[in-house]
């Protein structure tokens, strides 16, 4: 990521070949996830495969919609701090949701105040 | 001979006096500062929206995880038509503010400001889509908590018998009459005969007559009934009312921020008609722009955690 982009005189315009390239690749990854669900992969690789494909077009649209690529790295740091801490946020508290598993009545989840 | 050395000490020291440049604050010493730094207080607030979201996403996580059932099941009443379109709105919308911003940087008051005005239309179709889903879950009382009171419509279990979501035994009559009702959503008042044996009902005090004993594949809590024309809606898990919960609550929020991104924009065009932006100062746009885009981010991930669960 290059940092010398913020000479205020000369602003870095991206590319516009680069926004509709992106725009297209986010357009053709919506379809093919969708399409990936009518394809069994079997346990949790359906999962899986929507939450890649949404991480990619996640990273297009940070990189070149939200200038990061060309952006100072400290608002990367920043960005990628706070996934960070959402990653740890959810795996905690998937980590003691599973703990409960064998507990589990599978297809059933009792109202407890009925 | 002191004159021109204060002179030539104020330009070392940077344009503190702002007769260079009407756009830098005093206390910044260069515009590239001032830029750098609302830049990236833009973005320590957009990492506290992402955590904001992840509240949410972690009780989707936690739920998912213990009760995968009461997804699969539930998210047969979600149109992946709507959400699909939705997608490809809101990442075109994404696009055009992202070219709005080069317009902005390259002095193109023109293309900005129809830029801008495309965004905030999509902003306006995505939410007219979101009006539509809502809607008719209200109608089909597919809501949150004690709301969670599933219309029953024995009657139209014969709409449409291929159903392009193509969920094998577990056909969804009610995803299909979802669309039926959908392309047609003026033709609620046209069913409204089937309607009343329900509203009496409800005037009685009761949101839908069920019996008191249950049918046996339905288990307790008897939340869809086994259709008559043989065609199933697949046996309801109990506490189907907590995905609806959890579906209302992530797109509820990000729908106020898509009402908040229409504002942000609609300030944003209305300075860009007037002439406030340049390749001097542009970053009101910018930031706006990254707001939009979080947006669209948030989305990427709901469509498929919602929509498309497999």
């Amino acid at each position: 990521m290059s940092s010398s982009s913020h000479n205020h005189n000369e602003p870095h315009a991206a590319p516009l070949w680069i926004l509709a390239a992106v725009c297209i690749t986010l357009m053709v990854l919506t379809y093919l996830t969708v399409t990936a669900t009518y394809i069994d992969l079997g346990g949790e690789g359906n999962l899986f495969l929507a939450m890649g494909i949404a991480t990619i077009k996640a990273s297009l649209v940070v990189l070149f919609f939200m200038h990061l690529f060309w952006d100072k790295p400290v608002n990367s740091f920043v960005f990628i701090a706070s996934l960070v801490f959402v990653t740890l946020f959810i795996l905690f508290a998937l980590m003691d949701t599973l703990q409960y598993q064998p507990n589990m009545i599978e297809n059933y989840a009792p109202l407890i105040n009925k | 001979m002191t004159q021109p050395a204060v002179e030539e000490q104020a330009t070392q020291h940077g344009d503190h006096e702002q007769g260079h440049n009407p756009h830098l604050a005093h206390h910044f010493d260069t515009e590239e500062q001032q830029f750098d730094s609302g830049k990236l207080g833009m973005w320590l607030f957009l990492a506290t929206e992402i955590l904001l979201f992840s509240g949410l996403f972690c009780a989707y996580a936690v739920y998912r995880a213990s009760h995968p059932e009461i997804f699969i099941y539930a998210h047969q009443y979600l149109d992946k038509f709507w959400g699909g379109i939705n997608t490809v709105i809101l990442i075109f919308s994404s696009f055009t503010m992202a070219w709005a911003v080069r317009c902005a940087q390259l002095n193109q008051r023109k293309l900005l400001i129809a830029n801008l005005l495309i965004t905030i239309l999509c902003a306006f179709g995505f939410l007219g889509v979101k009006f539509i889903e809502y809607q008719h879950k209200w109608h089909e009382g597919l809501l949150w908590g004690t709301h969670y009171n599933p219309v029953e419509h024995g009657a139209h279990s014969d709409v449409e018998g291929d159903d392009p979501h193509g969920e094998d035994a577990a056909h969804v009559e009610a995803s299909s009459h979802e669309e039926h009702a959908d392309a047609v959503s003026e033709s609620h008042s046209e069913e409204a005969p089937q309607e009343p044996e329900i509203t009496a009902a409800e005037s009685d005090g009761f949101k839908i007559e069920h019996s008191k004993i249950p049918d046996a594949p339905q288990g307790p809590a008897g939340l869809a009934k086994v259709e008559a024309g043989g065609h199933q809606i697949g046996h309801s898990p109990e506490n189907v009312h907590i995905f609806f919960g959890i579906y209302f609550a992530m797109t509820g929020l990000h729908g106020v921020h898509v009402l908040a991104g229409i504002a942000a924009i609609s300030w944003i065009l209305r300075r860009a008609i007037r002439g406030d932006f340049s390749e001097k100062n542009y970053i009101a746009v910018d930031c706006v722009g990254l707001y939009w885009h979080v947006v669209d981010l948030v989305w990427i991930y709901l469509f498929p955690l919602l929509y498309l669960i497999h």
